[in-house]
Order: structure tokens, then C-alpha cells, then sequence
């Protein structure tokens, strides 16, 4: 088993490292850092000096050790933009995006799975039908399509509902939360909906996938056999055995919520690690950049850990198969 | 019965519990990110904008552009090459300091500190000396009759703040440590800042010790960064905000049709104009192989001619543009009556190209940014299609501002052959223009820095150093009428196209000042 963690965990530094590389090597040929620094009245003198206190001058492996070592350190330098540490600009924006993330995934579980019951219960039922129709759009149209109908639907039209941004926020520690005001709670709402919306029609599809095979099982068939009620059967057996597969796809989606979250960010203007991605993307702000792939790719790399840990310790084949010969 | 008048009772009490004794708070949205609370650290118009409802310069300008006292009462020459500044009495910052000359004398070395971005505001010669608490002299190394032209955006900081908090340097650019300046303001201005998350909101409340009697009626001031077009658009239409800028043209009527909030689009001061590589020997990015086209004047002014800017301004930016016949805005130069631009005239274009030797036209490439200037990648498309019809042809080349930026200024070796770009004159004055982009330059840039097509007549270099000196107004606008007239109707060195309109959507509840210069000073704007 130590072996198993030990091997898996080697892996997960290579992922990192190589994400390292190709965000080092990308962002050299995203445009002039210097150029998006300095105002246009700027001498090339000042320009040179600031390319030569940047270390833009040195060579390339050198510049890429420096990365990795600082980043090891939690240590991407000062943003561009802001003059600021990238690591405190990051760790501001990080509850946002959480909150966001997380009430998303709990939306889509929350109303997936029933639906996804529902319609593998009543394949027939005209309900079904209308639920299947709409996962269908909610899998078809791109999210920031979504997001621009239900702002034009609900704030602009109706006028309910917040239109952009996350409302009061309270601090508590270095964490702050929306979930706490009125105006925190409402500013959620759309946003949630429009980032979880493919997820959910996710959840419901595979959910009911499970179930009609799960339905079609021996033991299903002998539960009924025994007399056992209907809600036994579907929830106490099927559903049960239905979950675990439902389970691993929502982790793992977790942390595509996570990294996808920034279009559905940019249209709410959401304050969180997505938006401060895309604004560092238009202004070549790369401290910015280089940080927040490299912290995707530790939150895909460490979930990714987690799932396989829990599987070496649910399914027992895995660890004699992960077993040197 | 009962009901309705039940329902009604509900509606009065929700309505009344909606409206406690309002505190008015003002909204307000930009596509971009107030980048830093630090005002050196950033030559950028809606950071300075924003700032000088918190910072204050030695002077001010008022909603007319004109020089007005602002921390300084009053000011003389005492001789031509030494301003004294009178200060202000019993001014305070935020902090509760006194404000006194020897701010004003560490504002100065700092604005010319390594890292700073706003070192045009004086030349770095300028000797500033304290007199006494209150009054400061200004040693010029020659005349300068502008030498506070730009003074509304050099903004006086507190000396004891900014050394106490380790922000006597602004925060250079590549530096590792925290600038606590970037993140928290001590000015005199109405405002306070009392909350910034960089980039994401800014809360103002008035500052009630200002020394100057406030015209807004604001509780509180929320500043908030919309980037996405539409989302801004629906914020203004719903009422989230107050005060939108920019709004693209395709939705200037819709919000005006609305009944919520209006567009207003006054003429902007950024003068948008195209230019071309008028000094190497060869194009670098045309088929005319061992010559410059460019070289000769009637190929110039054949481009001038074969464009028709008033269609440009009617269809590509929607009437939401003034052309231009010089390189500032009518605003900023009183004599700019006396230019009229020359109409369209594609025969008479063709009829040139043929006499320079290109009875068939050339290929060239055309640099264009797509996402600087309003339209503008729209506006290089018209152009490549008006020039066709002249037989040149354009290849486009439309980039990122990162990337166009990059190519075609100085730390790009100024690598184009055909350009368009756009300036606001910093100092609101003719000089700034000639400078920047009339005079001759080197490869590193040294001379008209932005000069990219390296436009050079050492008749206009003339011109240029008397009207630096010249402090007789009408004397002097004469020199600069001469030198548009020069650089223009002779040597056809550039192709003026229009000022842009502003586009600030503003909810139909708020009265705004809009300045030509595109700064948001909401202390002087109210809300019902």
C-alpha cells in the first residue's frame, strides 16, 4: 500500500512539473510583459531596465528553475497589474470561487439525482420526457449563453435577483463568505444555476443510466420476489448501488467546476480566481497566469489522489494488482 | 375587499420598510480593474480619473478643462524660469496631517523616483525648492510656459505617510515587497477610500474635513469592475449600477430607449489617426522591393485622399465620432477652427499614385490593434477596402493590444510599415502632440518617441523648440498653427481620422459631469 502511495504520489509531481514547464514556455510567447506595464510615455531605457531587473534577459533554464523554486514556495512574484503579491490577490479571490464551485455541485446533486430517479422510475411518464428534453439544452448550450438569458430573465426584465458581482460579504479570518447576508445568498443564486446547470443534466443522465441497469439486476428482481416495497427496492438497493459510480464523477467534476468556473465568472462578474485569470490573460499579467494553472493543476492532481486512495481502499483488487510482481 | 386592502396595507409596508432615511450611495462600473491606489505607479486615465476624488494636485481642472487653484490658491512667475506656488492653509489629509510644503517638495522627488510612471509631469531638471511652509518655488532650467499644465493628475502625497508605511518609492515594478500605497490612499481630496480589494470593489464615503465645499450629496461611493460587455449593460438596465462606461455602440440605443438610463457621448480628447514608415529605405512589409513608397509626398497624401473618413465616422463608428483635420482635438487648440479637412478623392488619389510611378498600386501590410480603440479593427477593414479601390492593397494584420503594442512601439523596433494608433495629448496641450510624434527620432526612440513612422523635417524640429519657449499665447498659437499646417497640408505626415465619442451609460436618476478627458470626478455629480 505505501509503495501504491509512494508511486502515485511520484506521478502527481511529474504532472506538476511538466504543467510548470508548459505554462513557463507558453507564457514566454504571450506578447510583452514590459509593454503592459508601463504607460505609453515610457523611454526605452526605463523599458531595458525593467526587462533587466525582471530576469527576462536571462537564459531560459535558468529562468525556468527560478520559477519552480519559487512557486514550490508558494512565492509567484508580484502581479503586473496590481503590484501586489499574486499570492494574496490569489488567496482573496479563492473563497469566491469555492463558495461558487461548491453550491454548484450541490445544486447539481441535489436536483440531479432525484430526476435522475425520476426518469429511470417513469421512463414513460410525460415529465420524463420534458426532464430529458431540457438536459438536453442544459448539455448543448454553452454557459455563458445561459448566463446572459437568465440575467436578461431575471434581473433586466423581472428585476429580481442581482445582476453581477457577489453582494455583502463577511470576513471571517481570511475566509469571506456570501452565504451569511441577503444580498450574498441572492447574488448566488444565477451564477450557481448557470455553472451547474451542465453538471446536473450530467448527474441526471448518469444517474439514470445506473438505475435502468441496476433495475435489470438478479438481486433487484429477487428483492421484489421477497415482497420487499417499492421504496426499499428503488432506494433501499438500486439507488445505493447507483451512487458509487455517481460519486466519482461528481469529485472528479468537482475540480472541472472548480477550473471552468471562470466563464461563468466573467459573465457575473464573479470575484474569483477565474476572473483574476482572464483580466491577467488580456493584460499578459504571467505571475498571475503561471499561478492560478499551477494551482488548477494541484487541485486536479490532489482530487485525482484522493479518488484513487479511496478506490485502493474501497476495492481491494487495485491494491493487489498495484502489488509488485 | 378585504383582501385587496390587505394586500394593499402589505404593499405600503414593504414599500416604507424599502426606504429608511435613504443614504444615497453611488454605483458605479468600468471594464477594468482600478490597478493601483498608488498614483505613480500608473499613467492610465480611469486610474487617474478615479484618484482625484481622493488625491488633490497643486492645481486643478474644472468642468471646462480650465487651469483652476486646487492645492495651491495662487501662483506667479516671478521671473520666467522660477513659479511660486502659494499653498493652501489648513488643508489636511485623511490621516489628519497638516498638508504643508514639504509634501509637495517629497511629491516631487518622488515623481521622478526610478519606478514612477507619471515623470512627464515636469522635466526632471525642475529644481523645486521650499520657501516656507506654504509657499514653493519651481526653478525651470529654460522658459516653460506649461510647466503645470498637467498638474491635475500629479497628485500631492503626505511625506510622513508614505515614509512611515514604507512608500517613499512607488512600488517598482518587478519589486518582490508589498507597497502599502498600492492599497491604501492618504489624500485631501472629498473622498475617502475606506475599502479596495484590487480589482474587484473600492468603497468611497466623503471626506468631511475637505477644505472645498462638496456639490455631490453621496453617503457612500461603490466602484466595481464589470468587464463583460453585456453583463455592464444589463447592471445599468436593472438599476445595479449607476454610472457604465464603456458602452458598446450597438447598445447606445437600446439603453436610451429604455427609460432607465441615457448614453452620453460627448467627443473624447484621443485623437485616432493612421501613419506610415516614412524613413527606412525599404518597407519591411510591402511587394515595392528597394524603395519607400512612403518616402514621397504624393503617395501620402494619395493614402489621405483615397480614404473617406466621413463614412468611417457615419457607418463604422456610428455617428459616434468627429472627424478630424489635425493631430488634437478642436478642443485643446483654438485655432483648430482654421483646418478643415480636405474631402474625399479617390480619383485624384489614383491620379497621384500614377505620377509617383504606381499607376497600378503596391501591396503593403496594415497594423491594426482589435481591441484598444473603438472599432478599430472595424475601422482598419473600411480602410482596406476604400484603399482597393485606389489599386492599393492592404493586408491586415488586426492584434491584441498585447501583442500590436509590442510590434509596432519602441520595444518592438518599430516594426511597421503602415500603422493606426490613437493619442490623447497628456498635457492637453499642442506641444505634447509635436513632440511625441512630430519631432525626428533615433532607433532607441530618443526624440519623438512615438513617432513611428519616423516623420522628420528640421523645419518642424524649428517650430518645436520656439514653441517650447514661447510664452506669449497668441504668439504661440500661431507657431502651432503653422506647424499643423506644415505637418500636415505639405508634408501629409499623418492621417488624422476623428475623435471617438465617450460612452458613459448613466441611470437616468444621476446628474453627471462629463469632461472631455474621460475622468470620472463624481464630486461633482448628484443622485435623487
Amino acid at each position: 500500500m505505501l509503495a501504491f502511495i509512494i508511486r502515485r504520489l511520484l506521478q502527481a509531481i511529474v504532472v506538476m512539473l511538466t504543467v510548470a514547464l508548459i505554462a513557463f514556455t507558453l507564457f514566454r510567447f504571450v506578447g510583452d510583459p514590459v509593454n503592459m506595464m508601463v504607460g505609453i510615455e515610457t523611454t526605452a531605457e526605463e523599458r531595458a531596465q525593467l526587462r533587466q531587473d525582471l530576469g527576462l534577459n536571462d537564459p531560459i533554464v535558468i529562468q525556468f528553475a527560478r520559477f519552480v523554486g519559487n512557486s514550490a514556495r508558494l512565492n509567484f512574484g508580484n502581479s503586473y497589474q496590481f503590484k501586489t503579491p499574486v499570492i494574496d490577490l490569489i488567496a482573496d479571490r479563492f473563497p469566491a470561487t469555492m463558495e461558487l464551485a461548491f453550491a454548484s455541485a450541490l445544486l447539481s446533486l441535489l436536483v440531479g439525482i432525484p430526476m435522475g430517479v425520476y426518469t429511470a422510475l417513469h421512463r414513460r411518464s410525460w415529465l420524463s420526457n420534458i426532464f430529458l428534453a431540457a438536459s438536453l439544452i442544459g448539455i448543448s448550450l454553452p454557459t455563458f449563453l445561459i448566463g446572459i438569458l437568465l440575467i436578461f430573465l431575471f434581473p433586466v426584465t423581472l428585476g429580481i435577483l442581482p445582476s453581477f458581482g457577489r453582494g455583502e460579504v463577511v470576513r471571517i479570518g481570511f475566509w469571506t463568505t456570501g452565504l451569511l447576508t441577503a444580498s450574498g445568498l441572492k447574488a448566488l443564486v444565477l451564477p450557481a444555476i448557470t455553472l451547474g446547470l451542465f453538471q446536473m443534466t450530467l448527474i441526471m443522465r448518469l444517474v439514470r443510466g445506473e438505475m435502468l441497469e441496476v433495475l435489470r439486476t438478479d438481486y433487484i428482481k429477487f428483492a421484489r420476489a421477497r415482497g420487499l416495497t417499492d421504496r426499499a427496492v428503488n432506494f433501499g438497493h438500486a439507488l445505493k448501488n447507483t451512487l458509487v459510480p455517481v460519486m466519482t464523477i461528481a469529485g472528479l467534476q468537482l475540480g472541472s467546476i472548480i477550473a471552468f468556473a471562470l466563464i461563468t465568472e466573467s459573465v457575473f462578474q464573479w470575484p474569483g480566481m477565474g476572473l483574476l485569470f482572464l483580466k491577467a490573460v488580456q493584460n499578459v499579467d504571467i505571475p498571475i497566469m503561471s499561478a492560478y494553472l499551477l494551482l488548477v493543476a494541484f487541485i486536479f492532481v490532489t482530487i485525482n489522489l484522493i479518488v484513487d486512495l479511496l478506490y485502493a481502499v474501497v476495492d481491494p483488487r487495485i491494491r493487489i494488482d498495484a502489488r509488485p510482481a | 375587499m378585504k383582501f385587496k386592502t390587505a394586500l394593499l396595507a402589505a404593499a405600503l409596508a414593504v414599500a416604507s420598510f424599502a426606504q429608511p432615511a435613504a443614504a444615497v450611495t453611488f454605483r458605479f462600473a468600468f471594464q477594468g480593474d482600478l490597478k493601483s491606489l498608488d498614483p505613480y505607479s500608473l499613467n492610465e486615465t480611469f486610474t487617474h480619473g478615479v484618484l482625484g476624488n481622493v488625491y488633490e494636485g497643486l492645481t486643478k481642472r474644472d468642468r471646462e478643462l480650465k487651469i483652476v487653484p486646487g492645492l495651491a490658491e495662487r501662483w506667479e512667475m516671478v521671473e520666467p524660469t522660477r513659479w511660486r506656488f502659494y499653498l493652501r492653509k489648513g488643508v489636511k489629509f485623511h490621516n489628519g496631517e497638516d498638508f504643508t510644503a514639504d509634501d509637495v517638495v517629497f511629491s516631487a522627488t518622488r515623481l521622478h523616483a526610478p519606478a514612477s510612471d507619471v515623470k512627464t509631469r515636469f522635466p526632471a531638471d525642475t529644481r523645486v525648492l521650499k520657501v516656507d511652509d506654504h509657499t514653493v518655488d519651481f526653478v525651470t532650467s529654460g522658459p516653460n510656459p506649461i510647466l503645470h499644465a498637467e498638474w491635475d493628475t500629479w497628485y500631492i502625497l503626505s511625506k510622513k505617510w508614505a515614509e512611515a508605511n514604507g512608500s517613499a518609492q512607488p512600488q517598482p515594478q518587478a519589486g518582490q515587497q508589498m507597497s502599502y500605497a498600492a492599497l491604501h490612499a492618504n489624500g485631501t481630496g472629498p473622498f475617502i477610500i475606506t475599502e479596495h480589494q484590487a480589482g474587484v470593489r473600492t468603497v468611497f464615503k466623503p471626506n468631511p474635513k475637505w477644505w472645498g465645499k462638496p456639490e455631490h450629496n453621496f453617503d457612500e461611493v461603490i466602484f466595481t469592475t464589470i468587464a463583460n460587455d453585456a453583463t455592464r449593460v444589463a447592471a445599468l438596465l436593472s438599476g445595479d449600477v449607476d454610472w457604465a462606461d464603456p458602452i458598446p455602440l450597438q447598445d447606445v440605443e437600446r439603453i436610451n430607449a429604455s427609460g432607465n438610463a441615457q448614453v452620453l457621448q460627448g467627443p473624447e480628447l484621443r485623437t485616432i489617426f493612421l501613419s506610415f514608415d516614412q524613413y527606412r529605405d525599404e518597407l519591411k512589409y510591402s511587394n515595392v522591393k528597394g524603395k519607400n513608397p512612403f518616402k514621397d509626398v504624393r503617395v501620402r497624401k494619395a493614402f489621405y485622399l483615397a480614404i473617406d473618413e466621413n463614412a468611417i465616422a457615419d457607418k463604422v463608428m456610428r455617428k459616434a465620432a468627429v472627424p478630424s483635420a489635425i493631430m488634437i482635438s478642436p478642443l485643446l487648440f483654438p485655432l483648430a477652427k482654421d483646418f478643415t479637412r480636405p474631402k474625399a478623392d479617390p480619383a485624384e488619389a489614383k491620379k497621384l499614385l500614377t505620377e509617383a510611378g504606381y499607376p497600378n498600386g503596391f501591396e503593403v501590410t496594415m497594423d491594426c490593434p482589435n481591441d484598444r480603440y473603438v472599432n478599430d479593427e472595424a475601422i482598419c477593414q473600411a480602410i482596406t477596402a476604400m484603399l482597393a479601390r485606389v489599386g492599393v492593397k492592404i493586408n491586415l494584420l488586426a492584434q491584441p493590444k498585447a501583442k500590436y503594442f509590442a510590434k509596432i512601439l519602441v520595444s518592438g523596433g518599430y516594426d511597421t510599415s503602415f500603422y493606426l494608433l490613437g493619442w490623447t495629448p497628456g498635457s492637453f496641450d499642442s506641444w505634447n502632440v509635436l513632440a511625441n510624434m512630430y519631432r525626428c527620432r533615433d532607433e532607441k526612440g530618443a526624440g519623438g518617441n512615438n513617432n513611428v513612422g519616423n516623420y522628420c523635417n528640421p523645419k518642424m524640429e524649428e517650430y518645436i523648440k520656439q514653441i517650447l519657449v514661447e510664452s506669449d499665447t497668441a504668439k504661440r498659437d500661431q507657431l502651432i498653427k503653422a506647424a499643423y499646417q506644415l505637418g500636415q497640408e505639405q508634408d501629409w505626415g499623418y492621417i488624422p481620422l476623428h475623435q471617438q465619442a465617450l460612452a458613459w451609460g448613466v441611470s437616468k436618476k444621476v446628474k453627471v459631469v462629463q469632461r472631455a478627458d474621460n475622468q470620472i470626478l463624481f464630486y461633482w455629480f448628484r443622485k435623487e
